[in-house]
């Protein structure tokens, strides 16, 4: 059941979306957002939707595991949906049931909400499914590369959350393996008041805890054997270069922005 | 006599309905009476693991049965949670599970949850922490000040402390020294003793499970390759061998010397092959 959660997850593969620079996913990504929420009418979803299936189809990730993502995401699409419905203020009155009003607007700003909702969080995926976390971490730092200049971390940081990524699988694991045996011991995790099932996690959480330490101390000790001492003279083996499709990806990117603004301009 | 434990069966499937569906065990069937020593040899990824946690209901079979005293452990939850405390469940590298302040408190953590007396309890723990030889006084200390062989200890007696009336084992002497080893496996053979216990063990060692066991059972391709006497399971050594298993050196080596023309008996153990050695030679060997 832990072992569902997909998160990060990474589908290798060799598709123009998976060989793109890590960096210019990350700017895309940024770029997609900020036409997402630039984007106002009809027309302009209708666009941002085709750019995302587009870009879903090259990426050869099947669709059924973006949906699969969304799983979590349902309460909070329905309680947007709900409070969109019912608060929001408008001039043609569909429905009235004593002090619920349900307008147009209110159905229209429901829908756009969700579906933007929904928008950004399968483009937030297509990326994490596409780019590996190493490749990820890698992008970031380079990005964020120029803040070094007033004295960021930029390699300690993303050195770490390099390390966090490479660790979920491996707790979950961890997790799993000691659940099981404290159920051997009759442990319960399924009945009682919250207070008992809060209680029951100790023994969970205290081996984790214990191992994650152990896991820590073990990881430094063999970074330490190999000599690492932070990002300084560090090298790369694969070093981040821009490509032919980068370059086009930015275009599209550019092109998506220009267009959305037009769009919008003209309140489509 | 009827079994203590009945495999009917057995079929598990890892993530049913997935692309990553896959067989973790193919029409397991076996049946374990009371009081036996039965070992479990298996390459890795044979389905050792799988098949272990389903005897105590951790995992529900995908079809087939599992009968404890005769009664299947999935009739009804009250069956399901009772298996969980006659069948004791000890996974490998157990030591980290341990979670309480005091080792006592440790041990207790099993009997506790099967909501006996306090007394009952009491007595459980130390009668527990003195099959695997604990000290009174190492009862008080945290476990985590313990080796690592100690710990170990620890772990195997909260599991001997629900008195289960099988006693699994995944491995229990991996990662350990010689002393602590045999230590470990004196222990479980002496709890085996006193409550008339099945013990169910996983081990690498063929030498330990030529020596420990009444009965081999041998997982390969997560069927059931081989089940019988060590006896009867070394003397397919070629077929072991191509499952990635072994036969104890001391086979290996009596197998040669009957190749060589020299007429020995098959043997097993060390003490069976000083035995064999005095007999053709007129008692005239030093172990």
């Amino acid at each position: 059941m832990l072992k569902d959660i997909t998160l990060g997850q990474y589908f290798p593969g060799k598709s123009p979306i998976h060989l793109l620079d890590p960096r210019t996913k990350l700017i895309m990504l940024v770029v997609y957002i900020v036409a997402l929420f630039i984007a106002s009418g009809w027309v302009s979803y209708a666009l941002m939707l085709v750019f995302l299936a587009a870009v879903i189809k090259i990426s050869t990730i099947p669709f059924k595991s973006i949906l699969r993502g969304m799983k979590p995401l349902v309460m909070i699409l329905v309680f947007t949906g709900i409070l969109n419905i019912f608060f929001t203020a408008g001039e043609t009155v569909w429905l009235k049931l004593g002090f619920i009003t349900i307008t147009k607007e209110g159905v229209i700003r429901a829908v756009f909400m969700m579906a933007r909702i929904l928008m950004l969080v399968s483009g937030t995926f297509l990326m994490t499914y596409t780019t590996s976390p190493i490749a990820l971490t890698d992008g970031l730092e380079s990005l964020m590369n120029p803040l070094k200049k007033i004295k960021v971390p930029v390699h300690e940081l993303s050195m770490m959350m390099c390390i966090a990524l490479r660790f979920i699988p491996t707790l979950i694991e961890e997790t799993d393996k000691i659940m099981s045996a404290q159920k051997a011991r009759g442990a319960d995790f399924e009945s009682g008041s919250i207070i008992d099932r809060a209680k029951a996690l100790i023994p969970i959480l205290v081996p984790l805890f214990i191992s994650a330490f152990r896991r820590a101390d073990e990881l430094a000790t063999a970074m330490e054997c190999r000599c690492y001492q932070g990002g300084d003279g560090r090298t790369k083996m694969k070093i981040l270069r821009y490509h032919r499709w980068d370059f086009y990806a930015f275009g599209v990117g550019a092109l998506l922005v220009a267009a959305v603004v037009t769009l919008t301009s003209f309140g489509l | 006599m009827e079994p203590i434990l009945q495999v009917k069966n057995l079929n598990h499937l890892y993530s049913a309905g997935t692309p990553f569906e896959h067989k973790a065990l193919e029409e397991v069937s076996f049946s374990v009476n009371r009081g036996e020593f039965i070992g479990i040899i298996g390459h890795t990824g044979s389905g050792k693991s799988t098949l272990m946690q389903h005897l105590n209901g951790l995992l529900k079979p995908t079809s087939g049965d599992i009968l404890l005293d005769g009664k299947s452990i999935w009739a009804d939850k009250a069956s399901t949670r009772q298996a969980r405390f006659r069948v004791g469940l000890v996974f490998q590298y157990p030591e980290y599970q341990l979670f309480e302040e005091t080792v006592y408190k440790d041990i207790a953590f099993g009997p506790k949850n099967m909501k006996l007396s306090a007394e009952e309890v009491d007595r459980r723990v130390r009668e527990a922490a003195g099959f695997v030889g604990l000290t009174e006084k190492q009862l008080e200390v945290s476990p985590f000040d313990l080796s690592g062989g100690q710990k170990r200890r620890v772990a195997i007696a909260g599991v001997i402390a629900m008195e289960p009336e099988v006693l699994i084992l995944d491995e229990p002497t991996a990662g350990l020294d010689p002393v602590g080893r045999e230590g470990i496996l004196k222990n479980i053979e002496d709890y085996r003793k006193a409550k008339n216990a099945t013990i169910m063990m996983v081990s690498h060692s063929m030498e330990d499970v030529a020596r420990l066991t009444d009965r081999l059972l041998v997982m390969n391709h997560s069927r059931l390759a081989f089940d019988g006497t060590p006896a009867e399971v070394f003397t397919h050594a070629e077929e072991l061998v191509e499952m990635g298993l072994s036969i104890p050196q001391v086979t290996q080596v009596f197998l040669h010397l009957r190749k060589m023309g020299v007429k020995v008996e098959n043997v097993y153990t060390i003490e069976q092959a000083i035995a064999e050695l005095k007999r053709i030679r007129g008692g005239d060997v030093h172990a």
